[in-house]
């Protein structure tokens, strides 16, 4: 694998307010019928698009004015429940490179690193704040600066963080992990084989 | 040095530390299905890579199962496509396959426990947020992504962040009536959707000790549901009990080392927790949800939170939730009239739950407006069900008696709401849609409970319930 370093990634806001939006209204669970992950950008939020249309409003996702926007900015435990990669892949697919949110669930978390997804911790009130900023004005420029941990929009930067070592990961191009864990094979050979259990139970 | 069971594994299974500063850990049981891991096999395929330890991972088949007619190929072609692909990868690879005519399939987190591959200290990964439901046997179990499935596959190893831990302390004795559902209903209650993000919860005291292996699953299963990827309980000797005479342990001599080495991975008094939580299981009621996430629940005989009860920057949520339910605060959850009943889920499909629901109904029926179906969680737990009458016990109290899969509980076969149906179900989570109707809505409880609201038509309390 080529190294793809991500220190920064510019681009318009897409806002997703709500805490503890779930994989399941990320991308209902009869989507992932499929062998592949192809397509799947186009049912992103589906049922959630269906229920705002019904009220006569927009969703976001379906709102022309947040085409072609790269910045998810998000609240609380977002992407909480089920383990779906659908659901970060789905998200990658639509165009985005980085989620702006006040926290993640720890699988979403960890799927999105493994797509070379960034998902950026800010406070409740940034959060908040970019949110209102994408609303005002869609075409509002941000640059999310995983180097610095700024966010910078308007000529105004709000602090954001991530745990040392995805941001290591993602500054270093080392998120897709495959190869590192490949790297040492004889050190997993070696731990298998002190483990009591492997070898017993027929598993073999 | 003290240490946590957590702590013990972790070090077991530890192969390096990652330039990145994340753990490289050995994952010592691989458990797929087929919805996660079609795109892992493919990504392999695309890189050149093996599968380096096919003994190591277990394969069934459980999402998309039908469950009335399991004859192969399926009517849903999609169905058929998805398991033949599985199929497919696990001949070429190597791996055992517990199909859909092996007599052993079922949900994943149902049948490792089952077969006995799931055993205390060790690690466990599989492409599903349940896989916390094997903590139960002390194992550090935990669900991962599809890309995590492919690292897995391609070297059996995760790049994984620490975990804290938090001890969680079940004090006293559950009441009649109130079960392992109803304790982790409190606890995610209590503790919130969100508030077991980067801990795993370590369940003991006196009620969770008395547990049976079934009610300890229940409560590792919904971990998740509070934000905790990881739930376990140290092993015991129920644990060691359970585990005696499966297919995938050792027999004779070498069970009785096997147990020695469990023994040995367990919390050491005095070992440090990041944080602590007292429970008092005497004080919790038959529980059930009436939001949109699993911290949304009340006891039957309360009544649901108005916004003006909750600090303001919880009004928005607390008023989506009402008005996506079509609830009003204020009102009881007992008597919400209920259109479906689900008995089913790797949270509530065991034998044990089974026998706690036919208690109920038998003798009894449904009533009139109600579509009940119940779906046992393996093939075994269906055959040992029908040895009991279990079957006749439903049958006749008008539930639907199906093959195991999962069923309602995520809707990706035929089983799903309609419309604006109300369901009361054994499951573990009730978001928006979870149940195959956009629309549709879950009220989470335990299968007991199911088995009264089924009867009455309504959400009642089933210590009212003569047995």
């Amino acid at each position: 694998m080529a190294i793809d370093r991500i220190t920064s990634i510019e681009g318009t806001g897409l806002p997703l307010p709500g805490n503890n939006i779930d994989t399941d209204r990320i991308i209902p669970a009869r989507f992932l019928k499929s062998v592949s992950f192809e397509g799947l950008e186009t049912h992103l939020f589906e049922d959630d698009r269906s229920q705002v249309e019904a009220q006569g409003g927009t969703h976001p996702i379906a709102d022309a004015r947040f085409t072609g926007a790269s910045i998810a900015i998000v609240n609380l435990n977002f992407g909480c429940g089920s383990s779906r990669e659908h659901a970060p892949q789905a998200i990658r697919r639509r165009g985005i490179r980085v989620v702006v949110g006040q926290s993640f669930s720890e699988i979403f978390f960890g799927n999105s690193v493994a797509l070379g997804l960034p998902c950026v911790s800010v406070d409740a009130e940034t959060a908040q704040a970019l949110q209102r900023m994408a609303e005002a004005d869609p075409s509002a420029r941000l640059e999310v600066d995983l180097a610095g941990q700024r966010i910078n929009a308007l000529g105004s930067s709000w602090l954001c963080s991530m745990p040392a070592s995805a941001r290591d990961a993602f500054l270093n191009g080392t998120w897709d992990a495959t190869g590192m864990l490949l790297d040492n094979f004889a050190e997993v050979e070696a731990v298998a084989a002190r483990l009591p259990y492997v070898g017993w139970s027929g598993l073999r | 040095m003290s240490a946590t069971l957590l702590d013990k594994v972790w070090t077991t299974h530890t192969v390096r530390t990652l330039p990145t500063g994340q753990t490289q850990l050995f994952v010592g049981l691989h458990l797929i299905h087929e919805v996660t891991t079609p795109q892992a096999f493919d990504m392999l395929r695309a890189r050149g890579w093996r599968v380096r330890f096919p003994s190591r991972t277990i394969a069934t088949v459980d999402h998309i199962v039908p469950t009335r007619d399991q004859r192969r190929p399926f009517s849903d072609v999609m169905a058929e496509e998805m398991l033949a692909a599985l199929e497919r990868n696990c001949r070429e690879a190597g791996i055992r396959l517990f199909d859909i005519n092996s007599g052993s399939q079922g949900i994943v987190h149902v049948i490792g426990p089952e077969l006995g591959l799931t055993q205390p200290g060790m690690t466990i990964a599989c492409g599903d947020s349940h896989t916390s439901t094997h903590g139960a046997f002390g194992a550090v179990a935990f669900g991962i992504g599809t890309s995590q499935v492919r690292d897995v596959l391609a070297s059996q190893c995760l790049a994984m962040e620490p975990l804290k831990v938090r001890r969680i302390e079940v004090d006293g004795r559950l009441s009649r009536g109130v079960y392992a559902k109803d304790v982790i209903l409190e606890i995610i209650r209590r503790l919130g959707v969100n508030g077991g993000v980067g801990f795993a919860y370590e369940y003991g005291g006196p009620a969770v000790d008395a547990m049976t292996m079934d009610e300890r699953m229940t409560m590792c299963n919904m971990s998740i549901e509070g934000g905790a990827r990881v739930g376990y309980v140290n092993p015991d000797e129920t644990t060691i009990e359970y585990l005696r005479g499966r297919t995938f342990v050792p027999a004779g001599d070498a069970f009785e080392r096997a147990a020695e080495w469990w023994k040995s991975m367990r919390s050491d008094p005095g070992a440090a927790y990041d944080d602590e939580v007292r429970i008092d299981a005497g004080a919790i009621a038959p529980t059930v949800t009436w939001g949109i996430n699993p911290g949304q629940s009340v006891y039957v005989d309360e009544r649901l939170p108005k916004p003006t009860d909750v600090p303001p920057g919880e009004r928005a949520s607390l008023a989506e939730a009402l008005e996506f339910m079509g609830f009003h605060g204020g009102d009881p959850i007992s008597g919400t009239r209920i259109d479906v009943a689900f008995v089913g889920s790797c949270t509530n499909a065991r034998l044990s739950d089974l026998r706690e629901a036919a208690r109920i109904v038998r003798g009894r029926h449904v009533a009139p407006h109600v579509r009940a179906l119940v779906v046992p969680g393996s093939q075994s737990i269906r055959a040992a069900a029908e040895r009991e009458g279990l079957d006749r016990i439903f049958a006749e109290a008008g539930f639907d008696w199906r093959g195991a899969g999962c069923s309602m509980c995520l809707a990706m076969n035929q089983d799903r709401l309609e419309g604006r149906e109300i369901c009361a179900s054994s499951s573990n989570r009730n978001f928006k849609g979870r149940q195959g109707s956009p629309t549709g809505r879950t009220l989470l409880m335990s299968p007991a409970m199911v088995a009264a609201a089924a009867l009455a038509g309504e959400v009642v309390d089933v210590r009212n319930v003569a047995v």
